[in-house]
């Protein structure tokens, strides 16, 4: 969808420090540009480390950013319910949105059916992106949240 | 850990307030954060209350990788490490030299009526108890100690803390009868703020 110098660049600009990931293949192929933009990627075994990371490099003067599969997402929930809702810091997340552009891989893949409603249950303001035109949207949305301080998300679909 | 075991929380509790460095991040969570909260506030306490069961470790690395210059003190429970067995790997892959985790374990879920957990030789058929010193070391940390004995903690804990970390502390604890779960000490968002204040050196 995007390529890793063009994400990157949009990090480095929004003054993010870190990022903290469960690595899918799109985000996967991001790392190498990201590392050599000079951005600090601390891997994680599980997701939900990864907000709880996060909000440690946050309360500690960094500007974290999280990045996992909506898989991620699902078994995180707990977690993100507790850095964003009972703490309230400001923690954007990039999300791979699986098998959105191909089901041929996992027809039927029910990943599908509840990505979406979740991230509404757990009120995140997220913006859906499809095809690779819309780096404009990804972009505007975390600078959008970074000068607001609140959270947010990009869906970005996978195939 | 069984239940007629293990030294008395609050008094392993007093020992780490007494020999609290001033400028120390000290974290805390369930059980252990109910009784820290009896000892005094510090600007630099984060009680880690509401918490999601089991991440105060990760928020502890969060912390120790953006203030590498002070020490991050982790007070944790078994059954909130069992949670969250993963941290231990993803803190050794970071190498915080400067996160300390202490773990109280009392071998059960104890705000919830005092459960074993799986764990502990009570909540395991084969009656063993899982070692969770061992597990920090074959995780990679560089520095591992284990104390059953309040006097033996007394006296041993600066050189446990002295690192070279990440250091993994398991202290055997008694549960407390009827310990409930911890209450909030006040709005959150207020809390955060202050916290962030204090790591700024305002107040």
């Amino acid at each position: 969808m995007f390529r890793g110098d063009q994400v990157a660049s949009l990090f480095t600009r929004c003054g993010i420090t870190h990022v903290v990931l469960v690595p899918d293949h799109m985000m996967g192929a991001w790392v190498p540009a990201i590392e050599g933009a000079g951005i600090r990627v601390v891997s994680v075994c599980r997701e939900g480390e990864a907000w709880a990371v996060a909000a440690g490099l946050y309360l500690g003067g960094c500007q974290p950013l999280v990045m996992l599969q909506c898989t991620g997402l699902f078994e995180s929930g707990d977690s993100l319910r507790n850095v964003l809702h009972d703490w309230k810091l400001p923690i954007f997340s990039v999300i791979g949105y699986r098998s959105y552009l191909n089901q041929d891989k996992l027809p039927g893949d029910t990943a599908l059916a509840f990505t979406e409603p979740i991230l509404k249950a757990w009120e995140i303001d997220y913006r859906l992106i499809t095809a690779p035109d819309q780096f404009d949207v990804f972009a505007g949305h975390l600078e959008a949240s970074r000068r607001a301080q609140r959270a947010g998300a990009v869906l970005i679909a996978e195939g | 850990m069984s239940a007629d075991r293990g030294m008395p929380l609050k008094e392993a509790l007093i020992a780490v307030r007494a020999a609290r460095r001033e400028d120390e991040v000290v974290i805390s969570t369930m059980a252990i954060a109910r009784e820290w909260m009896t000892l005094g506030d510090h600007p630099l306490d984060w009680v880690f209350v509401p918490s999601s069961m089991g991440q105060a470790t990760s928020l502890g690395l969060g912390l120790a990788l953006a203030q590498p210059q002070r020490r991050i003190l982790v007070l944790n429970g078994d059954g909130s490490q069992l949670m969250n067995l993963g941290s231990l790997v993803t803190i050794t892959a970071q190498q915080p030299a400067n996160l300390v985790i202490v773990l109280f374990d009392n071998g059960v879920y104890e705000i919830t009526g005092a459960q074993p957990t799986p764990g502990a030789a009570a909540g395991r058929s084969g009656g063993d108890r899982v070692d969770f010193g061992a597990l920090a070391r074959a995780c990679g940390f560089r520095s591992t100690f284990h104390f059953t004995r309040l006097e033996a903690w007394r006296t041993g804990m600066a050189a446990a803390f002295a690192g070279p970390g990440p250091t993994f502390v398991v202290l055997d604890v008694a549960p407390v009868p009827g310990g409930k779960g911890p209450r909030s000490p006040g709005p959150t968002v207020d809390r955060a703020r202050r916290f962030m204040a204090a790591l700024r050196g305002r107040s």
